[in-house]
C-alpha cells in the first residue's frame, strides 16, 4: 500500500488519537526537565541571567521556521497530489505556526531591551521573522476570504511556496547581512560555539517545544476533519430536507 | 535575579500565548465532536456509514 493511501483521514483520526497522549506526555517531561535545567544553569557570562529567555526564544525561533516549512510540505501535497490531508495538515499548522513565529518576536524585544537597549531594531533577522509572522496571518486571512474550500487550500498552497524563499533568508540572514542579532551558534559549520551547561538545557526545551507543536498540530487536524465531515453532513441533511 | 521582570515577562508571555492556543484548539475540538455526534443521532451519515449498524 502506498504511504498516501495510508494517509486518509480516518486512519489518521485513528493513529492521532493514539499518538497524541504520547506527545503530549513527552512534551509535558521535556519542558518539565528543560525548565528546571534552564533554571539550574549558570548565568552567561555576558548575557547574565537574562539567557534564560533563549531556553524559549530559541525554540520558537526554530519552530517558527519548521512551522512554515510544514506548511511548505503540506502545499506541494495540495498542489501536486491535491490529497485532502496534505490540505488539513496546512490549514492546521498556520495559526499554530503564527503563535510560536509571535512569541519568538515577543520573547525576542523582551530579551533585546536589557540586552541592547531597545525592544526592536530593523535588523534583517528580525525583519525576515517579522515577514514570516506576516505570511502566517496572510494565509489565514487567504483562506478566510475565499469560500470554496478548494480553490482557498490551492491559493494558500501557492502564497505558501512563493513565502517559503523566506525561510532561508531568516536562517542566513545575520550571515548575508550585518544584524544586531548575533549570528548562528547551535546549528553551524563547526559546531555550537554554546558550552554543555547551557546547551543541554536549550536543547531539551527545544524538543519539549517540538512535541508540544506536534501534538498541536495533530490537535488541530482532528478537529479540521470533523469540521468538514460536520460540513459535509449538514449539506446532505440540507439536500435530502429539500428533496 | 537581575533584569527579573524581562525574564519572567517572557515565560509569563509564552505561557499566556501557549495557554490560549491549547484552549481555543481543544474548546474547536469538543464543538466539532459534538456537532457530529448531533447529526448522527438524528441519522445523518456518510455514506461510507451507512451499512454500517
Amino acid at each position: 500500500m502506498a504511504l498516501l493511501d495510508f494517509a486518509n483521514p480516518t486512519r489518521f483520526l485513528s493513529l492521532s488519537a493514539r499518538l497524541i497522549p504520547w506527545t503530549a506526555g513527552a512534551a509535558a517531561l521535556a519542558l518539565a526537565f528543560g525548565f528546571t535545567l534552564a533554571f539550574l544553569a549558570p548565568p552567561d557570562y555576558q548575557q547574565g541571567e537574562t539567557v534564560r529567555i533563549m531556553y524559549i526564544h530559541v525554540p520558537f525561533a526554530w519552530l517558527s521556521m519548521f512551522g512554515y516549512s510544514m506548511l511548505a510540505a503540506s502545499s506541494l501535497g495540495i498542489l501536486v497530489w491535491r490529497h485532502p490531508l496534505a490540505d488539513v495538515a496546512h490549514k492546521a499548522a498556520a495559526p499554530i505556526g503564527a503563535t510560536f513565529t509571535f512569541l519568538c518576536l515577543l520573547t525576542g524585544a523582551l530579551w533585546g531591551r536589557p540586552m541592547w537597549g531597545t525592544y526592536w531594531v530593523w535588523d534583517a533577522r528580525l525583519t525576515s521573522v517579522l515577514v514570516l509572522f506576516l505570511l502566517y496571518l496572510g494565509l489565514m486571512a487567504l483562506r478566510a476570504a475565499i469560500d470554496e474550500p478548494n480553490r482557498a487550500g490551492r491559493a494558500a498552497a501557492v502564497l505558501t511556496l512563493v513565502g517559503f524563499i523566506n525561510v532561508p533568508i531568516v536562517k542566513f540572514s545575520v550571515d548575508w547581512w550585518n544584524t544586531l542579532h548575533q549570528p548562528a551558534s547551535v546549528f553551524r559549520m563547526g559546531g555550537s560555539t554554546i558550552d554543555g551547561s547551557l546547551l543541554w538545557p536549550l536543547l531539551t526545551c527545544a524538543l519539549g517545544f517540538t512535541f508540544l507543536f506536534l501534538t498541536l498540530h495533530m490537535v488541530a487536524m482532528r478537529t479540521e476533519i470533523l469540521r468538514r465531515r460536520v460540513q459535509a453532513l449538514e449539506a446532505r441533511a440540507a439536500a435530502e430536507a429539500a428533496a | 535575579m537581575q533584569h527579573a521582570v524581562f525574564i519572567y515577562a517572557s515565560y509569563g508571555a509564552a505561557a499566556l500565548g501557549l495557554g490560549v492556543l491549547t484552549l481555543w484548539l481543544v474548546l474547536d475540538y469538543r464543538a466539532q465532536a459534538r456537532a457530529l455526534a448531533d447529526l448522527e443521532a438524528r441519522g445523518v451519515r456518510r455514506r461510507s456509514e451507512r451499512n454500517r449498524p
